[in-house]
């Protein structure tokens, strides 16, 4: 691990105005991600502000009916809300399928949102990878490719966004709400969080340099049978080979979104409205365009098998 | 791994890595000891928490995981560094009544906090149930996952009273119950290379008190 100065922030402001000012400064939460990619070497930051100590690990209502997660709130905590568990149940899901016990501990709702791809060649710093070194090239594709995603993916980069809890964020519409260097609030809605590689896979998100997580929103419930069926190498503690996330009424209405496939939470808004023409029409939509490669040209076949196998579910 | 290596030999690295080793986070990768060659010595910082009851007091290498700390610093050596990644549980310590990886957190980010290891569960003298309940069951072979698994295990079982859900839960709205299933999900990323897992959940069983 490279060396680097360490604080303990203050104040939400003055973590993004030191964050955008200094070079090399990394906001630090749980550390799950951060310090497994800086002990890599992957991540070298110069300096951590660590955000721990800013409060804002709670979980409250909103005016308009929905919740406000605060940025820190811990995934366990977040998991076990009765607030999330009664009324946003495939949250909690995802949250459940996700890392070990130990991890959901300290894993926090903005690291989690910001956790970096498993592409094994990112992780490999031997190989070349225009995410981790852009302009070096992609050692995925051509690779060994099972993992890697199918949709969404560019010639640059192929790598899957691996996070479960952005993936029924995103079947839930939630938005990133954030604090900006200069003080300045705003609220990204997680479609627009974030981005595809195209030719700058190094990009990942829509957050500008310092700023801040502050929480996370989710609008008013709207009901229906919340489903996450993720679909792994083992039944505990695994990344998802593919998962499903899907609110689904009693019409049969409702919405879906991927995860494992692609560089961000896969989902189509076209899609949720064929879903009560069943999965074949779902799974067409949702991977037109496809690129499969020859190591994960499987994943198309079990997403859609898994989307029947929700729809199913949700039918009772 | 090795950018910025400049003019240094390999050998040179390992030598001054050796020399370094005291206060490195991670023994002999080199990248430590370069660190130490090219630049004057790295930050450190102060920090105070409470290990098994007692108060320390630290200047650490901000680099430091709580792992190394234990091992290192407090030469609490019963808690094991398996794969330094968040990826097999042998580090698993209590903080503040929570089990987390010790491998995957700085040392210096536990300012005032409470941290329990398996040293402090119980004594020899004075088995904690979970202790005494994994040598009645053989919970274990070579033992190396042991203090993880026994941690892991303390904490498992407080989760499922404080009625925290889990992937096998099945009625997310009520209260999960205190099953085998629900400790065996739990206990996942307790990664046991001898296989001991069937022994370790009749121990858990046994304290918890219901049928394995
Ligand atoms: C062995 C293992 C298995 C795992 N399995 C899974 C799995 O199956 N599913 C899954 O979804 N995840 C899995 N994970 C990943 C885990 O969920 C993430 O490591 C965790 O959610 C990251 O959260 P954190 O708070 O620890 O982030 P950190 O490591 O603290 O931070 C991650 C990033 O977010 C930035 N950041 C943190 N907080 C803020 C903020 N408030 N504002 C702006 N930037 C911020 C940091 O600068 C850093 O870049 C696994 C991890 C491990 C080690
Ligand atoms: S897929 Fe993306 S992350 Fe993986 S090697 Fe290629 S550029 Fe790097
Ligand atoms: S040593 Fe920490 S999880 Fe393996
Ligand atoms: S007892 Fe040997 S690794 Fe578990």
């Amino acid at each position: 691990m490279r060396p680097f100065t360490y604080e303990r922030a203050t104040s939400a402001q003055d973590a993004a105005a030191k964050a955008a000012a200094m070079p090399g400064a990394r906001f630090i939460a749980g550390g799950t991600n951060l310090l497994d990619l800086m002990k890599l070497e992957i991540e070298t930051p110069g300096h951590l502000i660590d955000v721990n100590g800013l409060g804002m690990d709670q979980i409250v209502e909103t005016p308009e009916g929905g919740l406000r997660i605060g940025a820190l709130v811990r995934n366990t905590d977040l998991a076990a809300d009765r607030r999330v568990r009664k009324d946003y149940g495939v949250l909690t899901r995802a949250l459940v399928a996700g890392a070990s016990g130990q991890l959901r501990n300290k894993a926090t709702t903005a690291g989690n949102l910001l956790q970096r791809t498993r592409c094994p060649y990112f992780y490999d710093v031997n190989m070349p990878c225009n995410k981790r070194k852009p302009g070096s090239g992609c050692g995925a594709i051509g690779g060994f490719s099972r993992q890697l995603g199918v949709i969404g993916t560019s010639e640059a980069c192929i790598a899957t966004h691996p996070s479960d809890m952005a993936v029924a964020m995103r079947v839930l519409d939630a938005s990133v709400e954030t604090m900006r260097p200069d003080g300045t609030t705003r609220a990204i809605p997680i479609a627009e969080f974030h981005k595809l590689p195209g030719q700058t896979p190094q990009t990942e998100t829509a957050l500008e340099k310092g700023e801040l997580i502050i929480s996370v929103a989710l609008p008013k419930p709207t009901g229906g049978t919340h489903i996450y069926r993720k679909v792994r190498d083992r039944a505990s503690y695994a990344f998802a080979l593919v998962s499903v996330a899907a609110v689904i009424g009693r019409d049969g209405k409702g919405a879906v979104a991927l995860g494992g496939v692609a560089p961000k939470p896969w989902r189509v808004e076209e899609a949720d409205a064929l879903l009560s023409k069943g999965a074949q029409a779902v799974s067409d939509r949702l991977f037109a365009d496809a690129t499969p490669r020859e190591d994960n040209a499987f994943k198309i076949m079990l997403a859609k098998r898994t989307i029947a196998s929700v729809i199913a579910e949700a039918k009772g | 791994m090795t950018q910025g290596c400049g003019a240094i030999s390999r050998r040179d690295v390992l030598k001054t890595s050796a020399a370094g080793a005291a206060i490195a986070g991670s023994l002999g990768t080199g990248s430590v000891a370069l660190a130490q060659a090219d630049a004057s010595a790295p930050p450190t910082a102060a920090v105070r928490m409470k290990v098994n009851g007692k108060q320390t007091s630290l200047t650490l290498d901000t680099r430091t995981t709580l792992l190394d700390t234990l091992r290192e610093h407090l030469k609490l050596t019963g808690t094991k560094k398996g794969c330094d990644h968040g990826q097999c549980g042998a580090c698993t310590v209590i903080v503040n009544g929570r089990r987390i990886n010790s491998c995957l957190t700085l040392a210096v980010m536990h300012e005032g906090d409470e941290v329990t290891t398996i040293e402090g569960l119980g004594t020899v003298g004075d088995l904690h149930p979970m202790q005494a309940a994994f040598v009645e069951h053989d919970g274990y072979q070579c033992g190396y996952c042991t203090p993880g698994q026994i941690c892991s295990a303390v904490a498992v079982l407080e989760e499922i009273r404080a009625g925290i859900p889990s992937h096998v839960t099945e009625d997310i709205g009520a209260a999960p119950g205190m099953t085998t299933l629900e400790m065996r999900e739990r206990m996942s990323g307790n990664i046991c290379r001898c296989g001991a897992y069937s022994n370790i959940a009749e121990a858990m069983a046994q304290v918890a008190g219901v049928e394995a």
